[in-house]
């Protein structure tokens, strides 16, 4: 047991300290607007520019052929820097591995880099309308086009997160509407300005734009935007769902930053002392959250020990799902029972502690439990893949 | 980086869990509670032929000279088994402290004695009020303030206290300066007692996951095998969630406890810290284990003809002894909250 980074490792980490804490933009607005939006792209290119946008990735797509541990590393120092969200992560984090895994070399050279530079927005069209938790009952239909060599989609998807700004969704769709449930599903990858595409933005819970429904009329994709085989799209899919529960999404670094701040805001309403029964009363409380956020690191450098010795998390991702989704409220929620009467003010409000950021970062954390497979099912998995009970 | 045991480690701790799964069955754990000693001497003896009570022991003395890291998977072990005997106490907490703290001339009286498995030794610190199985104890190491000493058993005067784990064997202690030996005092007594308490308290976490586990493992055997309305109450989904609870409960304990038994081995700056967050995370983990074990299993689980009791009340016992949950809590707090 070691739980030293090398001086290699180190090294890296100051590199990229240095260059984060001297580049990374101070108060960006939300990246669930249109115009937040765009500047968050701005940011994500100037990340690319500098090789900091996707460091795991091989040189030839534009990273720095970063280990796990440097990943891990590099996300620490992201978000200790105070850097913002990643309005790129549905692509980098989400589309890329499944790229490299089940990928053309054609494929990656036409996606890779343009994922990596921002060039190209990338959303997830899982959900439907009556398709949430049962994935598997998604009734968006691609019929086979053989005169044109490719796949005309009819159907809707929905919840797209910043599905109204992206410009390319990556989605299951039913390619053989008469195979069993979970057969005869194939991934594809749509560019959103084909026609018959339409998108409507959907205002999420905390206000913003963040969401969307996008619905296709006779759209049609080439064969070469199929990713994996042909009614092979739901192991495929698969593959991105299970690095959306785990650390890839998630790094610890956001919590273990976002608790960082937690025990700050303590400190600083202590030191207003306008009301010290409250803050005394929270002690316990900004502790725990602490810990856990704490826990969250040391659990995922177990996992990732694991990982580079070849032992895959399976279904034991479902319980790092609920860890993390659950911290992250409970922390936000700590510091607003904390902030008291001010809890309520949003950024707009001139009172407002730290621009609102705990009532709107207790607003984000609140999808946690629902997205990526909501934490009843987790538990499920949980019950049914890591104890093994019986299913029915 | 590398957060994992070795293969030695591991091969360790397999061996010692066999050795338990045969030698410590719940049929021994009930003997425990109806005999009046409750220990097998046989039992400790065979632990120190393998190595096991002078795990910490200097090779010097005639222990292996490992530390907490070789040792907690190895409690986690004793812990799933409901072993009853004082193996944090002697092998956690007073063999480090007395090759650490003691004068050479009381670690060359007494070290040797423990790693061959004949002296048994026990602990009272200002966090442990409650001393433990001082009736098979050789000796006690206790603390008045500032300064611990080493009292030689028969010095002892003892008043049994009964915890609700009839395994356990508590006693209040009593006993004079004159006839026990000066550890150490001062900033150096301070220190050396802070120390055994948190070797105590992360022993005790890492114990703490084994029963967790066990209970975990007891509930899923039953809710497979039990039916109700013609089917195995395991695939009833709120079944499954009490499950998926207790299981997320420990998985997130169990890397605290490692990094607790790594900080104490490394005399990490931030052990303090380190040693409280595994204890707080074990205490809740078994806590919330136990009750959902309880419900899980429902009434034959209320009695005591049922082995699940002994693992509930081990961990009753344990999340409250070395500093429970909230003392944990609150050090966490001040450690991050008062500077």
């Amino acid at each position: 047991m070691d739980l030293n980074f090398t001086p290699a490792e180190e090294a890296f980490r100051a590199e990229a300290r240095a260059w984060l804490e001297a580049n990374v933009p101070v108060g960006l607005p939300s990246g669930d607007t249109a115009e937040g939006f765009a500047l968050h792209v701005e940011w994500e290119k100037k990340l690319f520019d500098a090789r900091w946008s996707v460091v795991s990735w091989p040189e030839e797509y534009g990273g720095r052929g970063a280990s796990l541990w440097e990943w891990l590393i590099f996300e620490e120092e992201y978000y200790r820097a105070g850097g913002p969200q990643r309005v790129t992560q549905n692509g980098i984090f989400l589309l890329a591995p499944t790229i490299f895994e089940f990928g053309t070399e054609e494929q990656k050279a036409r996606f890779l880099p343009r994922m990596a530079a921002a060039d190209d927005l990338w959303c997830q069209g899982w959900s439907e309308p009556d398709a949430g938790s049962d994935l598997a009952g998604i009734k968006s239909r691609a019929a086979r086009d053989d005169e044109r060599g490719g796949w005309v989609i009819n159907g809707q998807k929905t919840w797209t997160t910043r599905g109204a700004f992206c410009n390319w969704l990556f989605g299951l769709f039913r390619t053989d509407p008469d195979a069993a449930r979970h057969s005869g599903m194939t991934y594809l990858m749509v560019p959103l300005e084909t026609p018959g595409v339409t998108v409507r933005g959907v205002e999420r819970l905390d206000g913003d734009e963040g969401f969307a429904e996008v619905f296709f009329d006779d759209v049609f994709v080439p064969d070469d935007l199929v990713l994996g085989g042909v009614n092979e799209g739901w192991g495929v899919a698969m593959a991105t769902t299970s690095s959306e529960r785990g650390l890839t999404l998630r790094s610890p670094g956001r919590f273990c930053a976002a608790a960082d701040r937690l025990v700050d805001l303590w400190k600083r309403q202590a030191a207003a002392g306008e009301h010290p029964e409250r803050v005394e009363s929270m002690r316990d409380d900004v502790a725990q959250s602490w810990m856990e956020a704490e826990a969250y690191r040391l659990a995922t450098l177990a996992d990732v020990t694991g990982l580079v010795n070849g032992v895959s998390q399976g279904a034991r991702s479902s319980l790092t799902k609920i860890f993390w989704s659950e911290l992250d409220v409970n922390l936000n929620e700590t510091a607003l029972r904390l902030l008291g009467p001010a809890a309520e003010l949003i950024e707009t409000s001139p009172a407002a502690v730290d621009g609102g950021a705990w009532m709107k970062g207790f607003e984000f954390a609140l999808s946690g439990p629902i997205y990526a497979g909501t934490n009843e099912i987790q538990r499920n998995v949980v019950a049914e893949r890591v104890l093994g009970l019986p299913r029915k | 980086m590398h957060f994992a045991f070795t293969e030695d480690q591991l091969l360790f701790r397999d061996t010692v869990a066999e050795f338990f799964a045969n030698e410590c069955p719940p049929e021994k754990v009930r003997w425990s509670w109806d005999d009046e000693v409750g220990r097998d001497a046989s039992t400790w003896a065979a632990l120190a032929e393998m190595g096991v009570i002078g795990l910490t022991v200097p090779e010097a003395f005639g222990g292996m000279g490992m530390n907490e890291i070789d040792l907690l998977p190895i409690l986690t072990e004793a812990g799933r088994y409901a072993y009853p005997a004082p193996l944090v106490e002697t092998v956690a907490v007073v063999a480090p402290l007395l090759a650490e703290s003691a004068p050479s001339e009381i670690a060359e009286k007494w070290l040797p004695g423990i790693a061959d498995g004949s002296v048994i030794a026990t602990v009272e610190l200002d966090g442990q009020p409650f001393v433990n199985d001082m009736h098979i104890a050789n000796l006690l190491i206790a603390q008045r303030g500032d300064r611990l000493f080493a009292v030689p058993g028969e010095n002892v005067r003892s008043t049994a206290q009964v915890s609700v784990d009839g395994a356990r064997r508590l006693f209040s202690v009593e006993w004079d300066e004159a006839d026990a030996e000066l550890i150490a005092s001062g900033e150096a007594g301070v220190q050396a007692a802070n120390r055994a308490f948190d070797r105590g308290a992360a022993a005790t976490a890492a114990m703490l996951v084994g029963l967790s586990e066990q209970m975990i493992a007891m509930t899923v055997a039953y809710v497979v095998d039990r039916k109700q309305f013609g089917v195995p109450i395991g695939s009833f989904q709120a079944v499954k969630h009490h499950l998926a609870d207790a299981e997320l409960k420990v998985s997130f304990a169990r890397p605290v406890v490692w990094a607790a038994a790594y900080g104490l081995a490394t005399n990490s700056d931030e052990v303090a810290r380190e040693v409280s967050m595994a204890k707080c995370f074990a205490s809740d983990a078994a806590e919330v284990v136990a009750r959902k074990a309880l419900q899980t299993h429902g009434a034959i689980g209320y009695t005591t003809e049922h082995d699940l009791h002994f693992w509930l009340k081990r961990s009753w016992a344990l999340a409250s002894s070395w500093g429970d949950a909230l003392w944990h809590r609150r050090r966490v707090a001040h450690i991050l909250l008062d500077n």
